[in-house]
């Protein structure tokens, strides 16, 4: 039983979508959408914020409270708009160049403090709106229009920054899945805390197919491992393969093979606190390993917005002043009434400040 | 009795110089929270290094207090002293040029060692000599082994013990100004209430050092200084960045807004940032961010969820603001920020004044991005244009840049406490009808937007830092683009129907109309009754409004043959009047030194001008 009966419709807004065709960035909004009408909440208590970058036009496509921002700063500007009003259901839309690169401070300050907002990291490999630039997860050596003879520096992997800054929760999906990305941000919206949820997205102008040795429907279930809480890391076509862990390493092995059984594959625990296998698991790469996907880590901690409300009502319980006047006339304050004082005048009149 | 000197004055700078490890600071305010509490009027300048520790015993290390008080309104912390307590000769060294001539100085004997007069770089060991002190009243005290006598039965440890040097000075100071302990003893029994040994010992210096005066008033002067005749009320000591806190957070009550403070350290403003965390008890949010940027976002952030929203910062961490500072002028939100002033440029002196970001604030961000500027002149008076800049950015839905500075910042004055009840109101721009609402539907008077925040049922709509249209949406039409600019330049100069007409100090006519803004106005005043008093057609005209200018600024420039823009820049303000009041001569009295005015240069510059 719902209480508003919302559909996607609900939260599109009357704006053109100028996105170009066949890009990622359209299954995404539509996971979205979708996503906020099923959380059942009123529909005037949801803020997107987003940065700058093809994603972050998404707010003007939203129905929703909306502020398209400046770049790298949607981390910083989301997370003041939860602390000021805890009572919002706050997403922040981002890109690669957005939080890893200008914006990376307020991307791993705002993890670290587990603010609780819901974050798509929109993961394309490439600067799309300035037209082809390389960016802090495009890999070594890819050619682009800012690195003609290939770039020579590491990318960055999103979820071990995420990790590294005390993540609290972290989720991998692919655009050109809809289904399963709409349920990493059901998982996402329940997640007390800031929720990443890493998505790989096709930019199909400037680095079509970046991703497509792992998303090609075709060989989905055996490049990509869906890691779901409860269950044995098991993939494949034939839902034959497993993760074990060998002498501290994740191993794929083969069910039926040298007396390997399903009760040998690693069962997923995201809600553990165990970092080193979830780095492992995020650190996962063709051809060796599958690439998971799926919630990898959701564990609790205090939340920030929570604790600056809590702070502030339990020192409202004990305090001694309660208003301006009582905190001017607090401390070290004395009365001057003498004989050749004058009376007091006012510092503002009021002739013009109405 | 009969050998103790006693001098009345009306007013009297005594400066408190030493390590800084001594605990000058501390001894300054001590003295003048129990002068003000006496009733006299005060003014403090606390001039600290920018290290923490540097060296001891050397002029880069020295820490000093300066505070006057009076019988009368005292407006300056004093151009220069009448007494000196110098810790060891690098505080002799660093504070001889601001003695006034034939000043007392106290000195601590024992530290005039050759030792730390080499520390100190003199060449000989005669500083007083190599100074050219000669003339003043120089006298030699045992601080440290009267401090050590003084404390011997207690059983402390050498560094304790030298730590209640400062005490002993200030027992000795309090006796010649004829000071009451009450206050002082309070103080300590309070802040050392769990080491109620280090209480002992700070308690025993201090009356060792009032004795010591006592029983030696042959070599000691006493000095009397009246209570000034001031406003009835009550009152409290309080620095320009509590001030400016505390603006801040009637203003929120006032417009019945949550206060929202996002912020970062930074020398001179971190006290503004501090004073807010406190107040957790009046619903503060206070977020200390990452960085400078994160500062005024998060403040942005919530502005647009519906908080009063603040951030305070000093010129570097302005400049690291601007980008933001611009996303708040195109949304039209309602934002302050505090820019407590340093010198700069780059990291400067971090520890000094200075006024150079006039321009800065006026001028330094892409595209066309006005803000509305306010200057505030007094500690005391934090309170006030922290109060006002809010109500303007809430009523008029624009972002308000507050400058203060270092002086006003760490500087500290009596001050007449308001009721809430004597300040204006402050009704935020809420809107009220959904049905109608867009954006950027604006009031055609004043070309004020509505404010509708998250949570507001029927209101949803999107803003962003690029061009738009009424509903918030992109529109980056020619005519569109050229018509918003001419409105956000607009609605910024209507704010001139808020604030009052700028007031002439002296008659408003004259020889010579000196002109200052922000924290300066303590020593232009001074000067320029110093002018009237020598019979001299003088008057002062002081802003705080910076942009807009008051309306009828060009109607009080007229009627002067001459007018004078005094600013600690090399002319900011003079250039921007050049710009804004094309039609008059701008005369420039310009300081660079990291250091307030004197009232003894600006009357000289002023006494050049009128010869001319």
């Amino acid at each position: 039983m719902t209480k508003f009966n919302y559909t996607a419709k609900d939260f599109k807004s009357a704006a053109e979508v100028r996105w170009c065709p066949g890009c990622g960035d359209y299954a995404i909004m539509n996971a979205v959408q979708k996503t906020m009408a099923d959380m059942d909440i009123a529909h005037k208590d949801f803020a997107v914020i987003s940065g700058i970058g093809c994603s972050s036009r998404f707010p003007y496509y939203m129905s929703t409270f909306g502020f398209h921002t400046i770049h790298g700063r949607a981390a910083a500007i989301a997370s003041g708009v939860k602390s000021a009003n805890p009572n919002l259901t706050v997403w922040v839309i981002t890109g690669d160049g957005d939080s890893l690169a200008i914006g990376g401070n307020h991307f791993i300050h705002l993890v670290r403090r587990n603010i609780n907002l819901n974050l798509i990291l929109f993961n394309n490999k490439i600067y799309g709106l300035t037209k082809g630039q390389y960016s802090p997860t495009s890999d070594r050596g890819v050619i682009t229009k800012t690195s003609p003879f290939g770039t020579i520096e590491e990318p960055f992997v999103p979820g071990q920054l995420v990790l590294g800054s005390r993540g609290t929760f972290y989720a991998r999906a692919v655009d050109n899945n809809i289904k399963h990305t709409q349920e990493i941000l059901a998982e996402a919206t329940l997640h007390k805390g800031t929720s990443v949820v890493e998505v790989l997205q096709n930019c199909v102008i400037f680095n079509d197919g970046i991703h497509e040795h792992i998303t090609d429907p075709k060989f989905r279930n055996e490049r990509q491992i869906f890691l779901k809480k409860g269950q044995p890391m098991i993939f494949g076509e034939q839902e034959d393969k497993g993760l074990i862990r060998e002498n501290g390493k994740l191993k794929v092995v083969k069910i039926g093979e040298n007396g390997i059984t399903r009760d040998d594959i690693l069962v997923h625990d995201p809600s553990e606190d165990n970092l080193g296998l979830q780095i492992d698991l995020i650190n996962m790469a063709l051809p060796e390993f599958p690439v998971a996907m799926g919630v990898i880590r959701s564990v609790e901690a205090p939340v920030y917005d929570q604790e600056m409300k809590k702070q502030i009502e339990t020192v409202q319980q004990k305090r001694k002043i309660t208003c301006v006047d009582e905190l001017l006339q607090s401390g070290n304050s004395w009365i001057v009434d003498g004989e050749n004082c004058n009376e007091p005048v006012k510092f503002l009149d009021n002739k013009c400040f109405g | 009795m009969k050998d103790t000197k006693v001098i009345e004055l009306e007013e009297v700078a005594i400066r408190f110089s030493g390590d800084s490890g001594d605990g000058m600071q501390l001894t300054g305010t001590l003295f003048s929270d129990t002068s003000a509490l006496l009733g006299n009027d005060i003014s403090t300048f606390p001039d600290y290094p920018s290290e923490i520790r540097a060296p001891q015993g050397t002029v880069g290390g020295v820490s000093g207090f300066q505070v006057q008080f009076g019988k009368k309104r005292i407006t300056t912390p004093g151009d220069l002293a009448h007494v000196l307590v110098a810790m060891n000769p690098a505080a002799l060294k660093a504070n001889s040029t601001y003695m006034n001539p034939g000043g007392t100085i106290i000195f601590d004997v024992d530290s005039f060692s050759e030792k730390n007069f080499e520390k100190a770089q003199f060449k000989t060991n005669d500083p007083f000599t190599e100074l050219k002190l000669n003339d003043f009243s120089l006298i030699p005290v045992p601080i440290t082994s009267l401090t050590k006598e003084s404390l011997k039965e207690l059983e402390l440890d050498n560094k304790s013990i030298l730590r209640c040097k400062n005490m002993f000075a200030l027992g000795l100071i309090c006796w010649m100004f004829d000071r009451p302990l009450d206050y002082i003893q309070n103080f300590i029994q309070k802040k050392f209430g769990k080491k109620p040994l280090v209480a002992e010992a700070n308690l025993a210096a201090l009356h060792a050092g009032y004795n010591y005066g006592m029983n030696l008033q042959h070599a000691t002067p006493q000095y009397i200084v009246h209570p000034a005749p001031i406003e009835k009320g009550i009152y409290r000591n309080i620095n320009g960045n509590n001030a400016t806190a505390w603006g801040f957070i009637a203003a929120a009550e006032k417009a019945g807004l949550e206060l929202f403070i996002g912020s970062y350290p930074i020398t001179p403003a971190t006290d503004i940032l501090q004073a807010l965390a406190e107040r957790k008890d009046l619903g503060v949010k206070s977020f200390q961010a990452e960085d400078e940027i994160a500062g005024i976002c998060t403040a942005i952030g919530a502005a647009f969820a519906g908080s009063l929203a603040v951030t305070s910062t000093s010129g570097p961490g302005f400049a690291l603001k601007s980008e933001a500072l611009g996303l708040s002028v195109m949304t039209e939100l309602p934002l302050v920020v505090v820019n407590v002033q340093r010198g700069g440029p780059s990291t400067g002196l971090p520890t000094k004044t200075e006024q150079a970001d006039l321009l800065q604030t006026l001028y330094g961000r892409n595209g066309e991005s006005p803000v509305v500027v306010l200057a505030a002149s007094t500690p005391s008076d934090c309170f006030y244009y922290a109060y006002l800049s809010a109500k303007i950015a809430l009523e008029r839905m624009v972002p308000v840049v507050l400058l203060t500075d270092g002086f006003l910042g760490n500087g500290s004055e009596p001050w007449r406490v308001p009721l809430m009840s004597e300040l204006p109101p402050i009704t935020p721009r809420k809107a009220k009808n959904p049905e109608t609402y867009l954006p950027y539907n604006r009031d055609p008077e004043t070309l004020v937007r509505e404010w509708a925040i998250p949570g507001m049922e029927g209101f949803e709509h999107r803003i962003g830092g690029l061009e738009k249209n009424n509903a918030g949406g992109v529109n980056q039409d020619p005519d569109n683009h050229q018509r918003n600019s001419e409105i956000r330049a607009a609605k910024v100069e209507k704010v001139v129907d808020m604030i009052p007409e700028l007031e002439v100090i002296g008659e408003p006519e004259g020889d010579l109309l000196v002109v200052g803004w922000g924290g300066t106005y303590g020593h232009t005043i001074s000067s320029v009754r110093a002018m009237q008093g020598k019979g001299k057609k003088v008057s002062l005209a002081h802003f705080n409004y910076i942009k807009p200018l008051p309306k009828n600024t060009a109607e009080v420039f007229s009627k002067f043959k001459k007018i004078v823009v005094c600013e600690l820049n090399l002319g900011q303000f003079a250039s921007y009047l050049r710009d804004k009041l094309p039609g008059f001569k701008y005369e420039q009295v310009n300081k660079m030194k990291g250091l307030p005015f004197s009232v003894h240069e600006l009357v000289e510059n002023f006494d050049k001008l009128l010869e001319a």
